[in-house]
């Protein structure tokens, strides 16, 4: 568990590693802007990208050791993901935590599934499932 | 010292083999003596067969109302009596803080 995780490394072949596609009823999903519910919008976040994160801070400027250890798994592992900074959404970070049943922050989305936080995240990353959730092998 | 104890007493549940509740909160920006990001360690063989986000919701549920008070911060490490073995008893470490979201008094 004490494993540090080394920089990004650069692996052509996992450039893309699937972009999965959409879900039928993500085209009928609205965000706020659009005229949905908060709820409304984390379903069309979480459905619409493969992977999404939500954190504190952005990945280039992550506001939290945990969030930043996520962010630095899914950089290892060389995966393009979807992220909301829920610092700079009150409305969000309070919904995020009543969506997910959930009540810390990061939390990981895949495929539309909740994944977890930093440390499952982190366990997943050592045990290769979160490779393997990822469809990365 | 308060809020480490609630958390132990409440998650010192019959079946509980080993618990170790740690106050990291002075590696984050907060003041001294402060009782905010905390790491739990339980391992009890009721977690057999349960996934990673079903033994992380019993603690959750368990310590509900320290999270929607004090403790800003938890990391949680859920083992079976038998992974805690192969694992060698090790805990995990958590990440360095980068600065905190502003959210509490800091340092």
């Amino acid at each position: 568990m004490a494993t540090k995780i080394p920089l990004p490394i650069l692996n052509p072949e996992l450039d893309n590693p699937g972009t999965a596609p959409a879900k039928e009823a993500a085209a009928t999903l609205r965000s706020r802007a659009e005229g949905g519910d908060i709820m409304e919008e984390i379903r069309k976040e979480t459905s619409e990208n493969k992977v999404f994160l939500y954190m504190k801070g952005s990945p280039m400027m992550p506001q939290c050791g945990f969030s930043s250890r996520a962010v630095q798994i899914l950089n290892h592992l060389n995966v393009p993901f979807g992220h909301a900074n829920i610092l700079q959404d009150p409305e969000k970070r309070s919904a995020i935590k009543e969506f997910s049943e959930w009540p810390t922050v990061p939390q990981l989305y895949v495929n539309g599934e909740f994944l977890g936080g930093s440390d499952i995240m982190m366990e997943m990353f050592e045990s290769g499932e979160l490779q393997e959730a990822l469809g990365l092998k | 010292m308060k809020v480490q104890s609630r958390i132990e007493e409440k998650l010192s549940r019959p079946g509980v083999e080993h618990l170790e509740v740690i106050n990291e909160s002075a590696g984050h920006n907060v003041p001294a003596g402060s009782e905010t990001h905390f790491r739990v360690v339980i391992v009890t063989a009721d977690f057999v067969g349960r996934s990673r986000v079903a033994r992380r919701r019993i603690v959750h549920r368990a310590l509900a109302d320290e999270l929607q008070g004090p403790v800003h911060a938890l990391a949680v490490e859920t083992w079976t009596p038998e992974e805690w073995v192969a694992r060698g008893h090790t805990i995990g470490e958590s990440p360095k803080c980068h600065g905190g979201d502003g959210s509490l008094p800091s340092k």
